[in-house]
């Protein structure tokens, strides 16, 4: 950088390229497990991945058995993240309205804001014991489907409040101006002016929730419980799904068994990955309208 | 500003003044629309802080009969037994292992984060920053019990060798000392967490330096900084208050990690200080793995740790927060 001027002491030239080595390698090492992990699951997952793993479930199947399949744990986890979104979805869009657009600096709204920050660090399990403390212990409902999608429900608002919130602050001030300037109410500006202007980024931010809390195991093992039954309905009786079905093959010795977990995480990480690449191209497509 | 009601009261004109450019908006016509809208809103604001609150009281409420059993004491037993007919059980292991691992792990995880902002911003060609952050980001990407499959099967063979050599190598150092190292090891679920919080710790780092003023960096280049020289006197104090608070919140993330660390630590009961041995436990990992078989005493000393847990990652979260946002109002 400095050559033009003369020459920089072989101190300080070492110095710079060491650096220089140790940024590279850093990189290197943020690569190389990120490699390793996604060739392990496609090389040991692509065994099982067959028709018949995505139409039967385990019912009657034991760890050394032969085929055996996901079916009843994707049903379960396509349901259980469905239903946190429609619950958590709104909420949380909600709450990043009240930020931006009605509690600008008060106190009630830094409090929120904060706590909203603080929620996004809650421990998965931790959401997973309330879960079961308040819903099955406290009133007394069964494991159920619907108790896990409670428990995804805590981790999916912070992290949508966080998307929305920055997005709706994009959203130009001329356009709030001028919808108020017509005489439209405020609900009426925020449902039909700011919320379209902001929709596509809301949208990515949501994919991208929905993609993180459909990989949480460790709340469901609390809510959900366990069966290799299919079990359609979420509301009641214990349901499986793809994190647990992983978990329970896992823990078996097995080949078989652990054949089948490697293949559910070959689905799993394929629906993520799915689901994140299209946030990425929902915001690539849809530009902000920030103009 | 606006109250549900709709009426303006002094206070709410007062709050409405200092919220700046926000004052100028037209206050509530009191239609019904408004109302609900706002009260919409506003509730679902209050509906964040009520969860918070309800987390901790049903998990004090649901802990205390089985707290109120335990025939030893709940924070300084190293005993874990609350199954048996006469409960025994404390947190001192369980404290033990998730604090030992997750500072290890960000130890291990903090330089390199901050090397990999460092590349992206400074060294990687400009037009690839974006696309190598996704990189990056993807490690936030893949779940947990990927993670721990991962970990069981690739990363703890390779494991023992290395804790092998560095027992022999640095065994005068008790943590690094022990007899038997093995692949399951505190060490070796720390590497996993590591590897796990990189993406948090190295995105929000990235974050503050993208803020530095670009005035300082070609001040610095342009009295003859070397690259690394500006990236030393400029860049990093600039960003380090930030990069304190981007680990803690690793810190945070790692203490909560609960499959991976199940997976890949094998349990051992007590508190030992060698961690290249094998065998320990967490807060997180021990709730996860002995859920299933808990008698009521059980699940009640579980929801009992899990408060514990909530407790301190509440405690480190909020701090590392308050790190990142005074540093906002002085940058």
């Amino acid at each position: 950088m400095s050559s033009s001027l003369g020459t920089v002491s072989p101190v300080r030239r070492i110095k710079d390229r060491a650096a220089a080595a140790f940024v590279w390698i850093a990189f290197a090492l943020a690569v190389i497990p990120l490699v390793s992990v996604l060739w392990t699951v496609v090389a040991h997952g692509i065994h099982r991945l067959d028709p018949t793993f995505f139409n039967f479930s385990m019912n009657g199947i034991a760890g050394r058995d032969a085929g055996g399949g996901a079916y009843h744990a994707i049903i379960g986890t396509l349901e259980q993240v469905a239903i946190t979104t429609v619950i958590a979805v709104p909420i949380a869009v909600l709450t990043a309205i009240y930020l931006v657009e009605y509690g600008g600096n008060s106190r009630f709204a830094r409090v929120v804001r904060f706590f909203v920050d603080v929620m996004t660090g809650i421990p998965s399990i931790v959401a997973g014991l309330f879960v079961l403390a308040l819903w099955l212990l406290t009133f007394g409902f069964q494991y159920s489907g619907f108790a896990g999608s409670l428990a995804l429900t805590i981790l999916m608002i912070p992290t949508v409040v966080r998307a929305a919130e920055e997005m709706l602050k994009l959203v130009p001030n001329d356009l709030r101006e001028a919808s108020y300037a017509l005489g439209v109410p405020r609900w009426r500006t925020i449902c039909f002016v700011i919320l379209p202007t902001a929709f596509t980024g809301i949208l990515t931010g949501v994919m991208l929730a929905v993609a993180r809390v459909m990989g949480e195991t460790a709340p469901l093992l609390l809510t959900i419980f366990f069966t290799k039954a299919i079990n359609t309905d979420p509301f009641s009786g214990p349901q499986g799904s793809l994190p647990t079905f992983i978990w329970d093959q896992a823990s078996d010795p097995n080949q078989n068994a652990v054949n089948r977990a490697w293949t559910g995480a070959l689905v799993l990480i394929a629906l993520i990955m799915l689901l994140n690449l299209a946030a990425r191209l929902v915001a690539r497509r849809f530009r902000p309208a920030g103009r | 500003m606006t109250s549900e009601t709709g009426v303006e009261s002094s206070a709410d004109r007062a709050e409405s003044v200092r919220a700046g450019h926000r004052a100028r908006m037209p206050k509530s016509t009191g239609r019904v629309g408004d109302r609900v809208f706002a009260s919409a809103a506003r509730g679902s604001g209050a509906l964040v802080l009520a969860i918070i609150v309800a987390i901790a009281a049903f998990l004090v409420w649901k802990a205390v009969p089985a707290l109120q059993k335990d025939q030893a004491n709940f924070l300084t037993s190293q005993a874990w037994d609350p199954n048996a007919a006469t409960p025994r059980f404390g947190i001192v292991q369980l404290a033990f292992g998730t604090v030992v691992s997750s500072l290890l792990a960000m130890l291990i995880a903090t330089p390199v984060a901050v090397g990999i902002a460092l590349f992206i911003g400074f060294y990687a060609p400009r037009r690839l920053g974006g696309p190598l952050g996704y990189v990056v980001d993807l490690l936030a990407a893949v779940p947990s019990i990927v993670y721990g499959l991962w970990g069981l099967a690739v990363l703890a063979p390779h494991m023992e060798g290395v804790s092998k050599g560095l027992n022999a190598a640095l065994g005068w150092i008790p943590i690094f000392g022990g007899d038997s190292p093995g692949k399951n090891s505190v060490f070796t679920a720390s590497i996993v967490l590591a590897i796990m919080i990189l993406p948090i710790i190295s995105s929000l780092s990235r974050e503050v330096f993208l803020q530095v003023p670009r005035a300082h960096l070609e001040a610095s280049l342009a009295l003859g900084a070397t690259r690394w020289e500006m990236i030393k006197m400029s860049v990093l104090p600039y960003g380090r208050s930030g990069v304190i608070g981007a680990s803690m919140l690793g810190l945070g993330r790692a203490m909560g990690e609960t499959i991976a660390v199940a997976m890949v630590l094998t349990y051992a009961p007590g508190v030992n200080i060698h961690l290249l041995e094998d065998g320990g436990a967490t807060f997180a990992a021990n709730i996860a793995n002995s859920f299933a078989e808990a008698s009521e005493t059980g699940r009640g000393a579980l929801i009992a740790s899990g408060l514990v847990l909530f407790v301190i990652t509440l405690v480190v979260n909020m701090a590392a927060r308050a790190v990142v946002a005074r540093r906002k109002e002085f940058a």
